[in-house]
């Protein structure tokens, strides 16, 4: 049925070392449960899509894999390394907030609500995490930056204040400010949600040629065709828990379990 | 009625050469009339009142005396503004701590020393000596005395009063600062941390710069009440702005013309410290809004380029 080509990069893929692995998450938000036990597994070079309703815990699940969120039942590992905690007995504590610090500098993030300084220029905002962060010399990581703003499109606007920029420039120069830490993996938090309309492609576009280049992502969005054309995997949750997982033509087109069908019935 | 209104606006032009003209307000020219008139009678006033004595004014205005207490109530205004923003930080980012003892201890403070009357605190320290004859410094109870000191010669009068002002400034300047902090978007807190910076430098690097724009204005608010909050001080017999004029006038009995000269140098010194408070928010306002705003002096060039620009143009207009 499938042909040889898939059947070889699919087993290509599974050769890959483990990037992150998700084992259980769980998360309350007082009465309300909003994971209940989520596994991944994230290989590197894969592009995992995570698609679902809102209020499904998406976001919340992409925020718990660099601890932006401390979670209330599982374990992250990134590389191995448990990722917020220590395991001490039986019991898990949470790291010093040095070592924390230094887990989340290998992870990439970038927000729906692109989150740059906007105290800093575009430059600045790129460089201040290598530099303050990795401790690598200012002329090293402005060399680095200037690349990496040319790759996003944007090294013209090195020396301008965010906010003299439109939101897809933005959400492009965060991009770069992920990037420069030279991520292990890097987590989308519905990149586009906040754009308008006709400045979502250009933030797609770059996301794109990251996929192309190898890079490890996973990418909360909404933006199905994207999901279809750059993800290895799909994840559809619904209500704290994953619903349907696979290859994303899979789960587009020939979705098994009815809660997907009426999700993408009504999004598709 | 309505004729006097609209006639300005219909110069003869063709039809798709239509401009806008700015609404008249006929009303206003009263209003300056009349502010002008109180000015005129304010101006009269100084100008014949000889109760003034505008020639004691000005023999007293740059006397080595009033010089000298203008200096000490300058360095009182610095050093107090200094440890109470010190003391305000610290205290801020201590009150927003995850951790009880800190938020607790840094909520008592400022419980204490906004809720006792400045010019009582003076009293209090300037009087120090006879609740605490010497001051040990220690851990209270327990533990070895590292430092003491007779308090009548630690506490001088100057020392009185800059602990005074600089505890009762601190209190104020934690509800600034609190202020300030909260008011940056819990985004820029997360965006730093997850590209790993800890938490002491997204603190320096990210929050504190950025809420310097809701702090700064208050706290140029803050060192003008300093100013004039020194002259409390003189209580302590020290011999700041104020003291000094009270001494001479004790002497001579020209009370009013001495107290001008006090008012002017504090009126001087407000009017400066304004100035570097504009500068100031000025720079902060970085990436704020698109574009700066003009300083006054780039203002003033824009007009007089753009009165030059309507003079050159008014024949051509006309015509």
């Amino acid at each position: 049925m499938t042909t040889p080509v898939t059947t070889a990069s699919t087993n290509q893929l599974d050769e890959r070392e483990v990037v992150l692995r998700a084992t259980g998450i769980r998360k309350r938000f007082g009465p309300v449960e909003v994971l209940k036990g989520v596994d991944l597994t994230v290989l590197r070079g894969e592009v995992m899509c995570i698609i679902g309703p809102s209020g499904s815990g998406k976001s919340t699940l992409l925020r718990s894999l660099n601890h932006l969120e401390e979670i209330d039942g599982g374990k992250v590992e990134l590389d191995g390394d448990l990722v917020g905690y220590r395991q001490r007995g039986h019991r898990y504590v949470t790291l010093p907030e040095k070592q924390l610090a230094a887990q989340r500098a290998r992870i990439g993030m970038v927000f729906q609500s692109f989150n740059l300084f906007p105290h800093m220029t575009v430059l600045q905002n790129v460089v201040e995490a290598p530099v303050g962060v990795l401790k690598q010399p200012v002329a090293d990581a402005k060399a680095n930056a200037m690349r990496l703003l040319e790759r996003v499109g944007l090294a013209a606007k090195a020396n301008n204040y965010p906010r003299q920029l439109s939101g897809g420039q933005q959400q492009r120069v965060a991009i770069a400010r992920a990037l420069a830490m030279k991520p292990r993996l890097m987590l989308f938090d519905e990149p586009t949600s906040a754009l308008d309309p006709e400045l979502v492609g250009e933030v797609l576009e770059v996301m794109k040629a990251l996929a192309r280049d190898g890079l490890t992502m996973v990418v909360v969005t909404h933006e199905m065709g994207f999901a279809r054309e750059v993800a290895d995997s799909l994840l559809f949750m619904d209500g704290g828990v994953v619903v349907e997982r696979g290859h994303p033509r899979d789960v587009l087109l020939n979705p098994q379990m009815p809660r997907t069908k009426d999700f993408l019935s009504r999004v598709l | 009625m309505n004729a006097a209104v609209s006639t300005p606006s219909r110069p003869t032009e063709t039809k798709d050469d239509v401009r806008v003209a700015h609404r008249q307000h006929p009303g206003w020219w009263v209003l300056v009339v009349f502010v002008a008139l109180c000015l005129a009678g304010l101006v009269k006033m100084l100008v014949t009142n000889p109760n003034l004595q505008w020639d004691v004014v000005a023999d007293y205005f740059f006397s080595t005396r009033i010089l000298r207490g203008l200096v000490v109530t300058l360095e009182l205004t610095v050093l107090a503004m200094f440890f109470g923003i010190l003391l305000g930080i610290l205290t801020a980012v201590m009150r927003l701590s995850p951790i009880r003892i800190l938020s607790s201890v840094a909520w008592a403070y400022t419980w204490f020393f906004r809720g006792t009357p400045l010019l009582v605190q003076i009293i209090f320290w300037y009087n120090l000596a006879a609740l605490f004859p010497t001051i040990d410094l220690g851990i209270p109870l327990i533990g070895p005395t590292l430092w003491s000191g007779d308090a009548n010669v630690v506490i001088t009068p100057f020392v009185a009063a800059l602990l005074g002002l600089a505890l009762n400034e601190g209190a104020y300047m934690s509800e600034i600062v609190r202020g300030g902090i909260v008011s940056v978007d819990q985004g820029q807190h997360e965006a730093a941390v997850a590209l790993g910076m800890r938490n002491s430098r997204v603190m320096r690097r990210i929050v504190l710069p950025q809420a310097m724009r809701v702090i700064v204005p208050p706290t140029g608010n803050q060192v003008i009440g300093m100013l004039k909050s020194t002259a409390l001080v003189s209580v302590t017999s020290t011999s700041e702005l104020l003291y000094t004029t009270q001494q001479i006038y004790n002497q001579n009995f020209q009370t009013i013309p001495l107290l001008i000269v006090a008012s002017l140098w504090y009126l001087i010194v407000t009017s400066v410290l304004s100035v570097i408070q504009y500068y100031i928010e000025r720079r902060y306002a970085r990436g704020g809004r698109r574009e700066l705003p003009l300083t006054p002096w780039q203002r003033l060039q824009r007009t007089f380029v753009g009165l030059r620009g309507r003079v050159q143009a008014a024949p051509a207009g006309r015509a």
